[in-house]
């Protein structure tokens, strides 16, 4: 969900160029590196923090909440068939006797690890990629751009649902790479239009009169200037690539049988919502709360790493209320 | 300016054919109608087999197979579905179903959308800005199945507090219904007001937060102050100068907006049996219908274009220097 976060998205320019050798460059303890300074924006924003700690609580329940539970997932309670939650099951039970705390689990557990790894490999291709495109411009450059287009017309969804049949049966980490493989488009394209504007800056240009090969200007000018955006968009990235997980496992065109995930427990319960609420409101719920925590991270994030949008708001505010008065 | 239009608009008929051949290329690599066939038990005779082999042009290569059906496709004939059925016969009423939903949709969406940016806005940090900002934050983290299915939850409990069922949510209309013209009016409203619901909140979710940001950045410009200072008063000068210039960006976002909600409409017409486009492409993957993908997907891409196309218009309608070039 890019949406939310539009406000800087090609403003999110290498952060005033913040990140030039300069600050890198080890500093006396006392002085203030750019680091902390990110650190004390960030954590300065409320809502992004308590983001922060709901993620790392969800990532700590799915892991360490199934060996807590006295119920494991492929156990069933012959004694309780579809049971709102109680005492003995805090989330109910399914019709099959299922526990549905250590299903949800489960579902919360394979969702999120499918959401991390689909970010972090498609926001490392959208890197290599558009900085690979708009460094040497030409054919490769045409190429990812059309492809871009193509995309909008033919939204990644239904293609990854036409091409289900492949991965029927087999392990989820192929949904992980069809995820992933579709994903870093739109990344790249803003990662190719910050890489024209940095190959122009004179740090680049004197590594290449220096003769350095394309290929370490790269790795070690270009991408890292632009780690700001690369930080943020793998973080919406998680996001997104969850609502995309658990959409095309509704349908089930995505995790298969016998795993699941928190988009295949809302599919089976969708059908029932009206009669038997709680085993469709359990998995939606962490579902929701995961990734309204993901945008508020990202939007902290955009925020602390490129103050210069908070700092037009502030003047703007200022001038509004200078205006009313 | 016609010149452009014009351009443009070869422009995308000629990516709606590369995005079709797309999905029918990739519909027919992966399906395998004959797969299913063979596991039939008892296994139909090798004969039934062959004929069925030979009815789908499975002996031809795919580009062939291809032009054969976009040749019929352009004589008005989509050819058959898997078990036989004309395609043509379902069409029309199938593209009104979903389109009746996605307008309205679509209609709201904007409509509400930019009045709750705009007034969020001028009143910005106010009371009612953080509700909206909190508004769109949860809606846009919530997945259009998650949201379809809480209204439903949502409608069978107004249903129960009335005692009467006042939302209906199965179908677009109540099937053999009987009655006069009006009865057949405010039978189908009351099938229709909570599908445009899911489609519409997301929708307005989406277009306020981007509505906020561009009329902010208008707020603080220098054209509005003249304005002002040759004697119009705030407000018209809001509305006659700051809204038009506000609404340039929302233009292309219309058409990143119409794919979003076409995968929206997807799931909404899945969750309220709505026998449209969507529910058509789920069937079709889930029976490896390749004429039936492919005919979803060019009404997709027609869907998509169009909306791409008419967002080009409102820009130069809205945009003078576009109109000038």
């Amino acid at each position: 969900m890019t949406v939310i976060l539009n406000e800087g998205d090609s403003a999110g320019t290498s952060g005033a160029a913040s990140g030039s050798p300069v600050d890198a460059a080890p500093e006396p303890d006392k002085a203030m590196t750019r680091g902390r300074l990110v650190l004390i924006r960030f954590v300065r924003n409320r809502l992004a923090l308590v983001g922060l700690s709901v993620i790392v609580v969800l990532y700590l329940m799915a892991f360490v909440g199934p060996l807590l539970s006295p119920w494991s997932y492929d156990q069933q309670d012959y004694t309780a068939f579809l049971q709102p939650p109680y005492a003995d099951h805090v989330f109910g039970t399914d019709k099959i006797g299922t526990d549905m705390f250590a299903l949800v689990m489960r579902g919360l557990q394979k969702s999120l690890i499918i959401g991390l790894l689909v970010a972090l490999i498609s926001t490392l291709v959208a890197a290599v990629v558009g900085a690979t495109a708009g460094y040497f411009l030409g054919a490769a450059d045409r190429a990812l751009m059309w492809i871009v287009d193509l995309l909008l017309v033919l939204p990644s969804f239904l293609i990854i649902a036409i091409l289900s049949p492949l991965f029927r049966g087999e392990s989820w980490w192929l949904l992980v790479f069809m995820l992933a493989a579709f994903q870093w488009m739109i990344t790249a394209r803003i990662v190719r239009g910050m890489t024209l504007t940095l190959k122009e800056r004179e740090f680049v240009k004197a590594a290449k009169f220096m003769g350095q090969p394309a290929r370490t200007i790269i790795a070690k000018h270009i991408v890292p200037n632009m780690a700001s955006l690369l930080i943020i968009d793998a973080t919406i990235n998680v996001g997104s690539a969850v609502l995309a997980e658990t959409g095309l496992s509704y349908f089930g065109f995505g995790v298969q049988q016998p795993d699941v995930s928190l988009g295949t427990l809302i599919g089976t319960a969708a059908e029932s919502a009206t009669t038997f609420p709680w085993l469709f409101l359990f998995p939606a719920g962490f579902l929701v709360v995961f990734v309204l925590a993901v945008n508020w991270v990202g939007d902290g994030l955009r925020d602390a790493l490129d103050p210069t949008s908070t700092r037009v708001r502030k003047r703007e505010k200022k001038d509004t209320e200078e205006k009313a008065a | 300016m016609a010149g452009f239009l014009l351009r443009r608009l070869v422009n995308y008929v000629v990516l709606a054919l590369v995005a079709t051949f797309l999905a029918f290329t990739l519909a027919s690599v992966t399906f395998d109608p004959i797969g299913v066939l063979e596991q039939r038990k008892p296994p139909p005779p090798a004969a039934t087999i062959e004929a069925k082999r030979k009815d789908l042009h499975l002996d031809q290569p795919i580009p062939q197979r291809f032009v054969t059906w976009m040749s019929g496709v352009v004589r008005g004939d989509f050819g058959h579905t898997i078990t036989e059925r004309p395609i043509t016969d379902e069409l029309g009423r199938r593209v009104g179903v979903s389109l009746r939903l996605f307008l309205l949709g679509i209609t709201l969406g904007i409509g509400f959308g930019v009045l709750l940016g705009v007034v969020s806005a001028i009143r910005q940090y106010k009371f009612s800005d953080y509700f909206a900002t909190l508004f769109s934050f949860v809606l846009l983290s919530t997945p259009v199945f998650v949201l379809g299915n809480l209204l439903k939850i949502g409608a069978q409990d107004i249903n129960d507090a009335v005692g009467t069922n006042v939302l209906l949510f199965v179908g677009e209309t109540t099937p053999n219904f009987q009655g006069t013209w009006f009865e057949h009016l405010w039978d189908r409203l009351q099938h229709l007001i909570v599908p445009t619901l899911t489609i519409a909140l997301g929708q307005i979710a989406y277009y306020s937060r981007y509505q906020r940001s561009s009329m902010l950045d208008v707020l603080g410009s220098d054209f509005l102050r003249t304005a002002q200072a040759k004697g119009l008063t705030r407000r018209q000068a809001l509305f006659k100068h700051g809204l038009r210039t506000a609404l340039i960006p929302m233009a292309t976002l219309f058409a990143f907006g119409f794919g979003l909600l076409v995968v929206g409409g997807t799931f909404t017409e899945r969750i309220f049996n709505w026998f449209g486009m969507g529910h058509w492409l789920i069937e079709g993957i889930s029976t490896q219908d390749t004429n039936v993908t492919a005919t979803v997907t060019l009404f997709v891409a027609v869907c998509v274009l169009f909306s791409g196309w008419l967002a080009d218009v409102l820009y130069a309608a809205l945009d003078p220097r576009i109109r000038v070039n």
